[in-house]
């Protein structure tokens, strides 16, 4: 196991670094962020002034050189905008999107896998089959437009929740949280529910195909002709069945929050990770833009690490290796 | 299939008819006959190919050329559903911001986004199947290699990546599925490979090895074509995927440009209008788009039941 | 969800009982831009200055219209041709408790044009022209220049003044509101980036007191969220209001709206530089001669395009039609010229005379996310030129790519559009500073044409220019810029002005904003009707 984790890791230093390479040298194609940054009225002497400060004189390569002898001392560079350590900016962004995130997951678990069970086992009946088609609008749902729609429909029509931002944050474990405040929660629930839609379709539709799968294996149908009651059956057996999918999909489907928070952020302007790298993609803060990217590959390769080793956990058949040659 | 037997007599007929017919139909015969079991799904069958249609003849069967800009005025911009032209011609469905009428716009919308979808979702396939069956026919260290940046790419959602990509390319039909493509073709190599793993380790692939077929004939006439099935559901669903991604994107601003208004451009582009009334010009766009999106993902639902082996009883 | 709402409406009377006044005193704001940084040497950018406007003040103020008001300097006068004197007021201290005095505006100065780490410096304010300044006492500053200065309480009324305290200290300290002093009517609380901002009132202020006690600063990038945000009561009072909501916001009885005009105007740049320019074709695609470079295009093209029918279609008759740089009511205008009026039949004999009788090919390049409605303006304006024959494309992108390729280098490395649609506010409020950057000739060396995307170049617009810019008496300067806008508008056509914005500001019913021309939101202009 070890050595499949320090195996793992070397790899993701070297997915990290070509990613770095890559978006690096790509946004430094594009645009130009000193136009972006300067007034109107600045004159040619001030433009190359500023052109200068952000090393932008230097070529790529040379940039580039700067960049990864930062990289090593821990400095991914400074906003271009802000004038701050980029990774400081981010990590400052990174417990309200972690909060939306796994608000969301909560969701899609705690509706999902009741109604998507439900589905399995009555596969014929009618509340599943709406069961099921609502799942397949919530897969087809474009997130802008339904956030968009909740806004309109709870926040300015309803007036029940408000329409945008985050709540108030109290510190918890040293972290600013907002779940734990009833103006946090009551900001927090339409986000959630927004960005959780997609992933509560997919799980009901997980534990709908797990379950009609295990549902017809012999051991449930063994337990079953047992005299095990169905409550027993469905929440020992089937449920610890259809949970490792779930887990892994789920485990993977995090880091899928976390990037598709950026359309969820953008919309109920809630400042997270997302809304910031959108923010820095429009004023072309390159090392903002570059600093995200790395710290989201990073969070992905842990989220990844961890999925694998709760699957051994759960599937003692599945031994931690890469692909067998 | 239940009520069918439920009527008696003729159904007894035609259980034995289906028996006769069982024992000679064709696979695709078979298929078929499994399809148009759900009439969801031959339902959304229809509607897709009705959607396809407009799609590909949207010049011929919109009422109006939205782009002609001799044409289009911005003396009949944002005129409510069913509202009259200055010449005369009536909008069913309203005309947009520029003055364009929106049933042209959504079917010609309808056109790009399905172009974006499609093409993206082919190519996108075409490169994965070549990736996932060299790894799966030739394993060893080529198969971990090429299922290490498979699983890597994977572990990164799709929207990350064309979100990345397109913050480097720019805007643009061409450069959209570029992104897609990139973002996508991991997903066709996983399925290929691992179908294409079930079937190399069967008689018939080991039968033409031994007849020392090539390497390419054996790959694409008979290891393919056994892959087939599940390619097919893999590349419907993503389709659907590619459509609303495009979408979104567009709705970030690092889509597509002005110049070509795929639906969710035409939504994004409405956005403004919405808390001031003027529903009809994202609100339509925004139902074609949904309707495309479900049938097409409803279709998609009814080939994994059909081709899925394991679900047939 | 009703229960949600009641335990959080208990919550804030609970703190409310305890601190009922400041509760009531409260200023809730949902801004559509976020500063960069509250240092307000940092940036010099709108969003910024808005901010710093709150928390510091300047010797010299622009009120609402931006007519200049005694700031921190009571009185200024021109001793001599080229000294102007600003006397001080007294008694003013700095949020830290210290006296204001004329070190505080030397240093200010210096810091403005010197910050080590700005993005958009305030040099061309504190030391354009050639500024010296001197300290004669503790409440007396001369400054110096070569040549006559007439622009001086103009140029200074746009510089900060910080405390001298702020030595060595950069913008991280600023943020942080470690040395957020200033002598501005609010006090600096916190600012979590992207979430909330936070100033109370300075109670020592020496101006006029401002209404609210708290301000709670929001910022919500889009607009239909911002306005939600209003309409569901989570903020009193936004600024930006998409054009399209305005009417029916008008008739919404818990809303008030304030609405003025600014002073930025939209217009067209025209290559008037390259032959052959690369967007510009005959109707067969092939290369034709730069048809930009002939006025009689050119207004031909300003007579083709219907500034009525863009007013009232695209911009729900929330703009005015432009005729020149700067709208009425401004220091330097001219009273000759008017909106060109619509004309499709002019245009199209202009175009024949020119020898375009079959028009020609081009596209007009503009940005979709700057000025209000902007992608919507250049399909209108295209739909508007095909008519009389010039086939024109719209292209519009994202602002962060489109100034970098519209971005004029010079001659040699000129931009890479032909025809473009822009706007220019003009921070000084008078028509100098979009003269000398949009229309001047291009030179480096004095700063002139940094903007003119067009290379527009006409020496008798130069020449009067340069005489206005050293004229001291107001109304010869006025009557001077008056000329050089006619030259390059009027008779050259050397941009071709559309229209000028006109912004919008919605604010809960008992709430009143005092619109201003320079865009900005302040908690200080927000008032109970």
């Amino acid at each position: 196991m070890t050595v499949f984790i320090i195996r793992r890791l070397m790899q993701s230093v070297i997915v990290v670094l070509v990613m770095s390479f890559i978006v690096f040298v790509g946004v430094n194609i594009v645009g130009d962020p000193v136009e972006m940054m300067i007034s109107d009225e600045a004159t040619q002497e001030e433009r190359e002034k500023v052109i200068k400060s952000m090393g932008l004189d230097q070529p790529w390569h040379v940039q580039y050189g700067h960049f990864v002898q930062g990289v090593a001392q821990g400095d991914l560079g400074k906003s271009f905008v802000y004038g701050e350590p980029a990774l400081k900016i981010i990590v400052q962004r990174i417990p309200a999107t972690f909060e939306l995130a796994l608000a969301a997951l909560v969701m899609a678990v705690v509706i999902g896998i009741p109604l998507g069970v439900y589905s399995g086992l009555k596969p014929d009946g009618r509340l599943s089959k709406a069961i099921m088609a609502g799942s397949i609008l919530g897969f087809s749902l474009p997130t802008f437009w339904v956030g968009l729609m909740f806004i309109m429909v709870f926040a300015v029509m309803l007036g029940w929740l408000p329409s945008t931002g985050r709540g108030d944050a109290v510190p918890f474990l040293g972290i600013d949280v907002s779940f734990l405040t009833m103006d946090g929660l009551s900001h927090l629930f339409l986000p959630a529910l927004n960005l959780a839609l997609f992933k509560i379709s997919m799980v009901i539709r997980l534990a709908r195909a797990g379950t009609r799968e295990v549902a017809l294996q012999d051991y449930i149908k063994f337990a079953r002709a047992k005299g095990l009651s169905m409550r027993r059956v469905v929440l020992v057996h089937l449920m610890k069945n259809i949970m490792i999918p779930v887990v892994t999909v789920l485990g993977l489907e995090f880091g899928g929050l976390i990037a598709f928070s950026v359309v969820t952020e953008t919309v109920f302007a809630w400042p997270g990770m997302g809304k910031l790298i959108i923010d820095s993609i429009q004023s072309l803060d390159r090392p903002v833009i570059v600093a995200y990217l790395m710290i989201t590959v990073l969070i992905f390769v842990i989220i990844n690490l961890v999925v694998d080793v709760l699957y051994s956990i759960l599937d003692p058949r599945v031994r931690l290796q890469d692909v067998k040659s | 299939m239940s009520d069918v037997a439920a009527n008696g007599g003729p159904a007894d007929q035609d259980m034995v008819q289906r028996a006769k017919d069982a024992a000679v139909e064709t696979p695709f015969q078979r298929f078929r006959r499994d399809f148009f079991e759900s009439r969801v799904a031959t339902v959304a069958l229809a509607v897709l190919g009705v959607i396809v249609i407009l799609a590909l003849f949207a010049p011929w069967l919109a009422p109006t050329d939205p782009y002609d800009l001799a044409k289009v005025s911005i003396l009949d911009a944002k005129l409510k559903p069913g509202a009259k032209s200055l010449d005369g011609m009536t909008y069913i469905l309203g005309t947009d911001g520029a003055g364009r009428d929106l049933l042209s716009a959504i079917i010609y919308g309808l056109r790009i986004s399905l172009g974006v979808g499609v093409m993206s979702g082919v190519v996108a396939l075409c490169i994965g199947t070549a990736v996932g069956l060299t790894a799966a026919y030739f394993g060893g260290r080529i198969d971990s290699f090429i299922m290490r940046i498979v699983d890597i790419q994977l572990s990164f959602p799709a929207i990350l990546i064309a979100l990345i990509l397109l913050v480097i390319l720019g805007k643009g039909v061409d450069k959209i599925i570029v992104a897609l493509v990139i973002a996508q073709w991991a997903y066709y190599a996983r399925t290929v490979r691992g179908s294409a793993l079930v079937e190399r380790n069967k008689e018939y692939i080991e039968a033409a090895q031994c007849l020392a077929l090539g390497h390419n004939r054996i790959v694409f006439r008979h290891l393919f074509p056994n892959c087939l099935p599940p390619l097919i559901v893999v590349g419907t669903i993503q389709t659907a995927h590619a459509i609303s991604l495009e979408a979104t994107l567009s709705f970030l601003g690092v889509g597509l440009p002005i110049s070509e208004p795929s639906l969710g451009l035409l939504i994004s582009n409405g956005f403004d209008f919405m808390l001031s009334g003027l529903y009809w010009i994202s609100f339509f766009p925004g139902v074609a788009l949904l309707i495309t999106i479900v049938v097409i993902n409803l279709v998609g639902d009814q080939l994994r039941d059909v081709l899925n082996p394991r679900l047939q009883k | 969800m009703h229960f949600c709402k009641s335990l959080a409406a208990a919550s804030v009377a609970a703190v409310s009982l305890m601190a009922p006044a400041a509760f009531a005193q409260t200023l809730t704001i949902g801004l559509g831009t976020e500063p960069t940084s509250i240092d307000p040497h940092y940036h010099n950018l709108g969003p910024n200055n808005q901010i710093a406007a709150h928390i510091f003040s300047r010797l010299v103020e622009q009120d609402h219209l931006q007519r200049l008001t005694p700031g921190l300097a009571l009185s200024w006068k021109a001793i001599d041709d080229t000294t102007w004197e600003f006397k001080l007021r007294k008694g003013v201290k700095f949020h830290d408790g210290s006296d204001f005095d004329a070190d505080d505006v030397l240093f200010s100065m210096d810091r403005g044009a010197n910050h080590p780490n700005a993005k958009a410096s305030f040099k061309l304010y504190s030391h354009g022209g050639g500024k010296e300044f001197i300290k004669v006492d503790s409440h007396t500053v001369h400054v110096k220049t070569p040549k006559p200065y007439p622009l001086m309480a103009t140029d200074l009324s746009n510089v900060h003044i910080v405390s001298s305290g702020a030595k060595g200290k950069w913008e991280g300290e600023f943020n942080n509101g470690n040395q957020t002093f200033g002598t501005g009517p609010y006090k600096f609380v916190k600012w979590v980036k992207g979430e909330v901002l936070e100033f109370e009132r300075n109670e020592a202020y020496w101006g006029d007191k401002p209404h609210w006690q708290k301000v709670i600063i929001k910022p919500i990038k889009s607009s239909p969220s911002r306005l939600a945000a209003l309409l569901a009561g989570d903020v009193d009072f936004i600024d930006q209001v998409p054009t399209v909501d305005v009417a029916k916001l008008k008739k919404n009885a818990k809303i008030s709206l304030s609405q003025g005009v600014s002073n930025r105007v939209i217009y067209l740049h025209l290559d008037q530089h390259r032959d052959p320019t690369p967007f510009a074709k005959g109707q067969d695609g092939k290369d034709i001669k730069n048809p930009f470079k002939d006025v009689r295009v050119r207004r031909a093209i300003s007579k083709a395009i219907s500034r009525d029918l863009i007013i009232d279609r695209v911009m729900e008759g929330v703009a005015i039609k432009a005729g020149q740089l700067l709208p009425d009511g401004f220091f330097g205008r001219s009273d000759k010229l008017k909106p060109e009026a619509y004309d499709p039949e002019g245009a199209k004999k202009l175009l024949a005379e020119a020898g375009y009788p079959n028009g020609f090919v081009t596209t007009l390049h503009g940005p979709n996310d700057r000025y209000i409605n902007d992608a919507k303006i250049v399909e209108a304006i295209a739909q508007m030129l095909t008519r009389v024959g010039i086939k024109t494309t719209p292209d519009t992108m994202p602002k962060s790519v489109y100034f970098k390729r519209a971005k004029n280098n010079g001659p040699k490395k000129p931009p890479e559009f032909s025809f473009i649609l822009v706007g220019w506010g003009s921070g000084t409020g008078e028509p100098s500073s979009p003269l000398r950057s949009l229309l001047a000739t291009y030179n480096k060396e004095k700063g002139w044409g940094a903007a003119n995307r067009g290379l527009h170049s006409n020496p008798k617009m130069d020449e009067v220019l340069e005489k206005a810019l050293a004229s001291v008496g107001d109304d010869k300067r006025a009557a001077l810029l008056a000329q050089a806008t006619e030259i390059a508008i009027g008779e050259d056509v050397g941009i071709i002005p559309l229209h000028y914005q006109v912004n919008t500001w919605a604010a809960k019913k008992g709430l009143k904003y005092q619109a201003r021309t320079d865009e900005r939101t302040v908690a200080f202009g927000v008032k109970p009707e």
